[in-house]
């Protein structure tokens, strides 16, 4: 009787500590993706006064034929991928370095975590400017190096624009990675290696069978982290080419902007938005999936 | 003979020794040259900025102060960084006030559902926030929030919370459990315990949790460019984003980068003095969850 006294209040106290946040939660979450689908089914635009006059799927539908759309689509999957493995093969070049020993370790590690630390609008601002057609201190450096004679246009050429953002990206979002992959690499017991080099196994080959392998949930976990941000680029496209030159580097967030802000076009960006993120759920679904066969191979290997 | 195998002995043996420092220089460079470079820009005149070739290292006629004076005199940079930091401190601590009893909660107290909140607290730190501007965009007009610090301070608390029940879950779960029995037979209520035993010993963890919010609110973008259009309350991000100066003919390349300077001045410290924090934090936060 008083047992069961005590775990209903333990129960009600459970609900009044988790209630507040859940309710913040639901607001900024549930709410305006709800919203979204629910606004999605409806036209509100300039064309109707910005009234919402429901129209069924015909916003899906526009989407469908939407050129713009998958444009952008296209872009985000380019940079999201490219950008990707670039920062998973940086991001674990720079970890194996900061799990070696030498001297003023620790300096080293903690400058290796300020790119992710500083603002991704503001840094844009700095990659804009080191790759100024002009003035840009990297045609500079390509100059003197006498690989080129005139300076490159980065962010005016559309092929170009697109290295020149994930470059930026690659340099912001590098470090996130090699501190996850860092945590991993640690957690990792020193013997495994010293046993297989015994057996006589290269440091390449102890990298294949031994560092890989073990690091998979971590490669996982960031790549997963990682991909979500990237297809949701925002400041940093915003601030570098304002998806230009000629929407070559317009990205889905951006698209979705400018749907929304310059045209006003509010439930054909709730379909906007629908899509982008049922897009994104089922590219999550599929890495968990990953990530769980991982663990339990894991589980059985080890 | 002896001679030349030691001396190619050696030579194949300093190869080795030079890729760790090599490495190790390549890595400060990476991180900090983009930053550096900035700084440089930053107290050159105008004329050294757009000589070419390019000038590294300003002589002492090159060096002004004058792109920072610009920033406070002619602009009110001042003010930029007071909402940067004010809007960044409030959702900091609502976060951690909402954050980290939920999260008590979660590890410690049976309730119904906690899976499912779980797994929903992890999905969403997945969502970008393109996703919810349209949402909260509609909220804001509604309310009648726009140009008000509410509008930001409620989605950065939002946004973080996620992460903060997360890393602090993972703290809870950590402490020893005969700790809360014990205050328990001694007559602690939950609240009452929660309150004077264990909030002092989760300080670490709160100071771990609260440096990550402060920096997720900090760089916010999106939000902030789109709820306010005021100019004496944007934040530093959107004011150093919108130096576009008077003509595109005349960008005031010293000026942006003087204000980049200042953007980050404050999380470097950060970076400095909590780098094991933030290392714990976002660890624990992306791996155990």
């Amino acid at each position: 009787m008083s047992g069961s006294n005590i775990r209903d209040r333990q129960r009600l106290t459970g609900w009044v500590l988790v209630t507040p946040a859940l309710l913040i939660l639901l607001l900024v979450y549930a709410y305006p993706i709800g919203r979204a689908f629910w606004l999605s089914l409806f036209t509100q635009n300039l064309g109707t006064e910005l009234e919402a006059v429901f129209s069924g799927l015909s916003n899906y539908a526009r989407i469908w034929g939407d050129g713009a759309f998958w444009n952008s689509i296209v872009n985000t999957t380019i940079f999201t991928v490219v950008a990707l493995v670039l920062e998973l093969v940086f991001g674990m070049a720079i970890a194996l370095v900061l799990d070696r020993s030498f001297r003023g370790r620790g300096t080293v590690r903690t400058i290796a975590i300020i790119p992710w630390a500083l603002p991704t609008a503001i840094m844009a601002l700095a990659w804009t400017w080191i790759f100024n057609d002009r003035y840009g201190v990297l045609n500079d450096i390509l100059m003197r190096l006498g690989l080129i004679d005139t300076g490159i246009n980065w962010l005016g050429n559309p092929t170009l624009a697109m290295v020149s953002v994930i470059v930026a990206d690659v340099w912001k979002t590098t470090s996130f990675v090699s501190i996850l992959l860092l945590a991993g690499l640690q957690s990792i017991p020193q013997d495994l290696y010293e046993a297989h080099a015994i057996e006589g196994a290269t440091p390449w080959q102890s990298f294949r069978q031994i560092t890989l392998p073990l690091l998979m949930p971590q490669i996982l976990i960031a790549s997963l982290f990682r991909f979500a941000q990237s297809f949701g680029v925002f400041d940093l496209i915003q601030v570098m080419t304002g998806g230009g030159p000629a929407g070559a580097t317009e990205m889905v967030s951006l698209y979705i902007y400018s749907t929304v802000r310059r045209y006003l076009d509010f439930g054909y960006g709730a379909a906007l938005v629908v899509v982008t993120f049922l897009i994104l759920i089922a590219v999550v679904a599929f890495t968990f999936y990953l990530l769980e066969k991982v663990r339990k191979s894991a589980g059985v290997d080890i | 003979m002896t001679l030349t195998q030691s001396s190619k002995k050696t030579s194949g043996f300093s190869w080795k020794v030079l890729i760790l420092p090599v490495s190790v220089f390549l890595v400060v460079a990476f991180s900090l040259g983009p930053i550096l470079w900035q700084f440089l820009t930053s107290v050159k005149t105008n004329e050294a900025i757009v000589a070419i070739p390019n000038v590294y290292f300003p002589s002492f006629d090159q060096l002004t102060l004058n792109h920072y004076i610009e920033l406070f005199a002619r602009r009110p940079f001042l003010r930029y960084i007071f909402n940067s930091a004010f809007v960044a401190f409030t959702s900091t601590l609502l976060c951690l006030g909402f954050g980290a009893p939920a999260a008590y909660a979660l590890a410690r107290l049976k309730i119904p559902g906690r899976q499912l909140i779980l797994t929903g607290v992890l999905i969403v730190t997945l969502f970008p926030y393109i996703l919810l501007f349209l949402g909260l965009l509609e909220l804001v007009k509604a309310l009648n929030l726009g140009n008000n610090y509410l509008a930001l301070i409620v989605p950065y608390t939002a946004i973080n919370l996620p992460l903060t029940i997360l890393v602090m879950r993972s703290f809870f779960q950590q402490l020893p459990k005969d700790l809360e029995d014990s205050a328990k037979v001694d007559g602690y209520g939950t609240v009452g315990m929660l309150l004077k035993i264990v909030l002092p010993m989760t300080l670490p963890a709160l100071v771990t949790t609260g440096i990550l919010t402060f920096i997720f609110s900090w760089n916010e973008f999106i939000f902030a460019l789109t709820f306010i259009t005021v100019e004496e309350m944007k934040t530093l991000p959107v004011a150093a984003a919108q130096l576009g100066g008077a003509s595109i003919f005349e960008i005031p390349y010293g000026t942006i980068a003087a204000a980049t300077v200042l953007g980050t001045v404050p999380l470097v410290v950060l970076v400095l003095f909590f780098q094991r924090k933030i290392v714990q934090g976002l660890t624990a936060g992306a791996v155990k969850g």
